[in-house]
């Protein structure tokens, strides 16, 4: 038994009752990361200066403020792709090694300012480009609960850590499935708040009509209280919705009854493993038996859904991505005979060859004569998906299915075939695409390999994930189990 | 063959004089600042850090937009403009494709003494890149200095339509264009530091054609005189491609100051493909009613309407008209010299005259001028009475800009008010003609040019209060040529 095992809330009565202090809590989530990462390869790189400086300053609140938030003295650890003031931020790239940005992304200020405690930062596919964890340029990530598995990507090192009790919360980001397939493969949950729910200020982009960034966490509960500290306007971001986020917690605990979830039948389409379809058929029971009535319901436009996904965020990415020309970021060429050849040469060396295909997809799909054929076609998907969604919304509250078609798949299974890992994404990128709320939380085992639940909300429908969430977390009772060899 | 007709079309970029820049809260004035200080996440380029739009310079686009006379949609929207240099940090430029801020009007010029209109396009809004420092010259520097203080500033783009038809109506327009930004407030109109930058597009076709020929892209015009310079090159240059039986290659040419030459720097085929697509960071812009009526209501008066209008009402002269109104600071000290009884002629000749050559020698505006509208009016109006001379006037002006005191305190402070008693100036003339009996002898023989010095000794000897005027009228009758 860890004190990691705990749940925030716990954790904060047993703080707050000085069972142990801030301080003990970030060693004891260092030294699990010291002992067992290792075999893991979470974390990218552990900041325990930052960690026990901040630890410090939580149980001095602890100790003085009546009512200290709720995540005062929590650790946590951000996914690299979030810019943290001073700390090594690599996204997973070579080409950003030795980044220190000198400013802290808006959720990570925002945490801190609720009292959270940085113990590191997580690895990630490489500029978040991935399904699988693999395209990190500097280790894989393993699956906890199988070392010859993926825990899913590209937040693979914030899902496994929290499954490993090497952290209690983590932060990840969610372009097509990024948050809520890894925590569909290692079992916690994950949430992707709707497009403009969460600041992107310090958020290495991606592809930025789809990024958000989302909690990783064990319970539904703890995604929450760390949702809850992230959420918001920002005025430094322009797409955030100036819609106020409102109390997350309330929905916990109000049940599924009288809900109506609507089933997509395009989720249900072959391709989906027995093991999932066992574990998602409970799960639908379970909310039958709380009293929610379950329809099917159809998404037309889904079959579209991935090949435009990867027209418009290859897109974005050779945009984004142009900044790092090897001048500003990465060892620079200064021998290379000319400007040209310094841009090539830096950006074949710094970048890993799936972002090099996406950023030769996303340059071509923009090109003058293919624009209106690639770009515009699939901008034009994207509000088709997007209507499907808002129909289905008119006659459901929620929308459920699996989270993944497969438990978490064998390393270098599909490395070597682009269209299968994409395809990995196929029922989470819809969400990204509308822009709507969606989490996944855990609801069983398939050959003991933990398999999530997707719960889909309308925009800005967070609570009514949450609630449908922590229904499906109470009927599966799972979130206590630790994987072999992180226990104790 | 028939005559070729040049068909000129310029574009044009003002730097816009918000506080800060386009899409951060840098300082947008950046000239003088160490380098790479006035930066900071956002317009650094830095990952992550994302744009916000000012709301100022949207508002002075569209200012400028409703004084061309262009139409502002409702709905606008920001792109971005991919390509790779190391002056654009982000290896994008935030701009405006197909939804600018405005669309559609007219700029009125003219060109010797003739009034023209021509066509604008559009005018929207982007952001300035960097600068390069290269250690020697471009193509042989060992290595080059980025300086990203300029990155990030508002930058307007009035693109004009291919209306012009000849090179030297391209600087008119472009001096209609600079003045009438200047009465906005919008930019300070200098093109040697760049802050106004043209680049112009210029093709040739036979008088009488209705198609356009082959354009050619030229740019690096920093001065009136070399944008017509460079397309009076572009004319003699593809006159002669052309009249040998060539085709002129579709290019873009750079101005050469030093080889007074265009250069080509890139041919069609080496274009750019700029990959433009919508701004995915910045949310469309919706432009109220409400906004563009309250922009429209704060426009100044028209320049060419101001210079109509006191031409008119002060019986100015057509060319002091045009250039007390150059710019709208000159304007306003003149309104206000006039409104303080100065009369309105004079009031321009001292304005035009010593004033400016004072406010040019201190480097200062005229609205900086140490000496207020009111307090020139005051001069002005002595002068014109009599009371002092207009040698005296001028003298006690330089002292009053140089001391920031009343030209007119100064002058009852020194007892400068003319003095014109006869008794009194006899004396003085009498006292003049003793001192200088050699000039005194040589006007009276007819040497005109000796009668200066004797008039300089009136005024000595009387401590520089003697008119000037009754002072030579009293020698001339002293010395026997009165009335010559
Ligand atoms: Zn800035």
């Amino acid at each position: 038994m860890s004190l990691l095992d705990l749940s925030i809330s716990e954790l904060g009565r047993r703080l707050r009752a000085r069972e142990f202090s801030s301080v003990e809590l970030a060693e004891e989530a260092l030294g699990r990361v010291e002992a067992l990462d290792g075999k893991l390869g979470a974390f990218l790189r552990t900041t325990p200066e930052l960690a026990l400086e901040q630890a410090r300053a939580a149980d001095r609140r602890l100790a003085d403020e009546a009512d200290p938030p709720a995540l005062c003295g929590i650790p946590i650890g951000h996914k690299d792709v979030l810019c943290t003031r001073g700390v090594e931020t690599t996204a997973g790239s070579r080409i950003l090694e030795g980044f220190r940005p000198p400013y802290d992304a808006t959720v990570v200020a925002r945490l801190a300012r609720d009292g959270a405690v940085v113990v590191g930062k997580m690895n990630c596919d490489e500029f978040a480009m991935g399904s699988s964890n693999e395209n990190s340029a500097f280790q894989p990530t393993v699956n906890p609960w199988d070392a010859e598995r993926v825990p899913g990507g590209s937040s693979g090192g914030s899902a496994a850590a929290v499954a490993a009790r090497l952290s209690v919360a983590t932060l990840g980001t969610d372009t097509g499935g990024s948050v809520r397939l890894p925590a569909s493969f290692c079992g916690v949950v994950g949430v992707k708040p709707s497009y403009g729910r969460v600041s992107r200020y310090g958020v290495i982009a991606f592809a930025s009509s789809l990024d958000q960034v989302g909690p990783l966490a064990k319970t539904v509960e703890d995604a929450q209280l760390v949702l809850s500290s992230i959420a918001g306007p920002d005025r430094r971001d322009s797409t955030t919705s100036p819609a106020p986020v409102g109390d997350l917690a309330g929905a916990l605990q109000e049940g599924v009854r009288g809900l109506r979830l609507g089933i997509p039948r395009e989720y249900l389409a072959a391709g989906l493993e027995d093991g999932v379809k066992a574990v998602f058929d409970s799960a639908c029971r379970w909310l039958e038996a709380e009293g929610a009535e379950l329809v099917e319901v159809s998404l037309p436009s889904t079959e579209y859904a991935l090949a435009a996904y990867y027209v418009i965020a290859p897109a974005e990415v050779s945009s984004n991505l142009a900044r790092m020309d090897g001048i500003r970021f990465g060892p620079g060429e200064p021998q290379a005979p000319s400007l040209l050849e310094a841009y090539e040469l830096a950006r074949n060396r710094g970048f890993g060859p799936e972002v090099r295909r996406r950023v030769a997809l996303g340059t071509f799909v923009l090109s003058s004569g293919y624009y209106d054929a690639y770009y515009l076609r699939a901008q034009k998907v994207r509000t088709l998906v997007a209507r499907d969604f808002s129909r289905v919304f008119d006659g459901v509250d929620a929308l459920i299915s699996p989270t993944a078609p497969t438990p978490a798949f064998r390393l270098g299974e599909r490395t070597h075939d682009p269209l299968a890992m994409y395809a990995t994404d196929a029922l989470t990128l819809p969400a990204n695409l509308a822009g709507i709320s969606g989490l996944s939380v855990p609801a069983g085992f398939a050959s003991g390999l933990p398999v999530g639940v997707q719960v889909l909300g309308p925009y800005l429908g967070e609570a009514m994930c949450l609630r449908v969430g922590a229904a499906v977390e109470r009927s599966a009772d799972v979130w206590r189990r630790v994987p072999a060899g992180f226990d104790g | 063959m028939a005559e070729l007709e040049a068909v000129i079309g310029l574009e044009v970029h003002a730097q816009l004089l918000t506080r800060s820049k386009m899409f951060c809260g840098c300082r947008a004035e950046y000239l003088g600042l160490p380098p790479n200080s006035n930066t900071c996440p956002t317009c650094l380029g830095l990952p992550g850090a994302l744009p916000v739009i000012n709301g100022r310079a949207v508002e002075m686009t569209i200012q400028t937009a409703l004084a061309l006379g262009c139409r502002i949609p409702e709905f606008s929207k920001f792109d971005r403009k991919n390509y790779f240099y190391p002056d654009l940090p982000k290896g994008y430029q935030i701009s405006q494709y197909d939804l600018p801020l405005s669309l559609g009007g007219h700029l009125e010029f003219e060109v010797d003494g003739e009034r023209r209109s021509c066509g604008i396009t559009r005018v929207h809004l982007e952001e300035d890149a960097g600068t390069l420092h290269h250690a020697g010259e471009i193509h042989t520097a060992k290595f080059s200095l980025v300086d990203l203080n300029r990155a990030g500033v508002p930058l307007m783009e009035i693109v004009g339509e291919p209306d012009l038809r000849s090179p030297k109506e391209a600087p008119q327009y472009l001096r209609a264009l600079r003045q009438l930004l200047l009465h906005l407030g919008v930019n300070d109109g200098n093109m040697e530091q760049g802050s106004l930058r043209c680049d112009a597009n210029i093709s040739l076709r036979p008088r009488g054609q209705r198609e356009f020929g082959v354009k050619v892209e030229v740019k690096n015009m920093n001065s009136f005189r070399s944008l017509e310079a460079a397309l009076e090159f572009e004319v003699r240059r593809q006159s002669a491609v052309i009249e040998s039986g060539g085709t002129v290659r579709q290019e873009t040419r750079g101005w050469s100051e030093a080889e007074q030459a265009t250069v080509s720097q890139r041919s069609k085929e080496e274009a750019q493909d700029y990959r433009y697509f919508p701004e995915p960071d910045l949310p469309p812009l919706q432009v109220s009613r409400e906004l563009v009526e309250r922009l429209r209501a704060g426009l100044p008066e028209p320049p060419l309407r101001l210079r109509d209008r006191l031409r008119d009402q002060h019986q100015l002269a057509e060319e002091q008209a045009a250039l007390i109104t150059e710019r709208p600071q000159d304007a306003a000290y003149f309104e206000a010299m006039v409104a303080a009884g100065a009369p309105p002629r004079s009031a321009a000749n001292w304005q035009l005259g010593p004033l400016q050559a004072l406010c040019k020698d201190a480097k200062l505006d005229i609205e900086r001028s140490p000496v207020p509208a009111v307090e020139l009016a005051g001069l002005v109006r002595m002068v014109e009475a009599g009371e002092v001379s207009g040698t005296t006037g001028r003298e006690v002006l330089v002292e009053a800009f140089a001391t920031s005191r009343s030209p007119v305190d100064l002058i009852r402070e020194r007892g400068l008010i003319q003095v014109s008693d006869a008794a009194q100036m006899e004396a003085w003339v009498g006292e003049a003609i003793r001192q200088l009996p050699k000039a005194a002898s040589d006007f009276q023989s007819g040497n005109d040019r000796a009668l200066g010095p004797l008039v300089g000794a009136v005024r000595k000897a009387s401590g520089g209060v003697a008119n000037p005027d009754l002072a030579s009228r009293l020698l001339r009758e002293r010395l026997g040529r009165g009335g010559g």
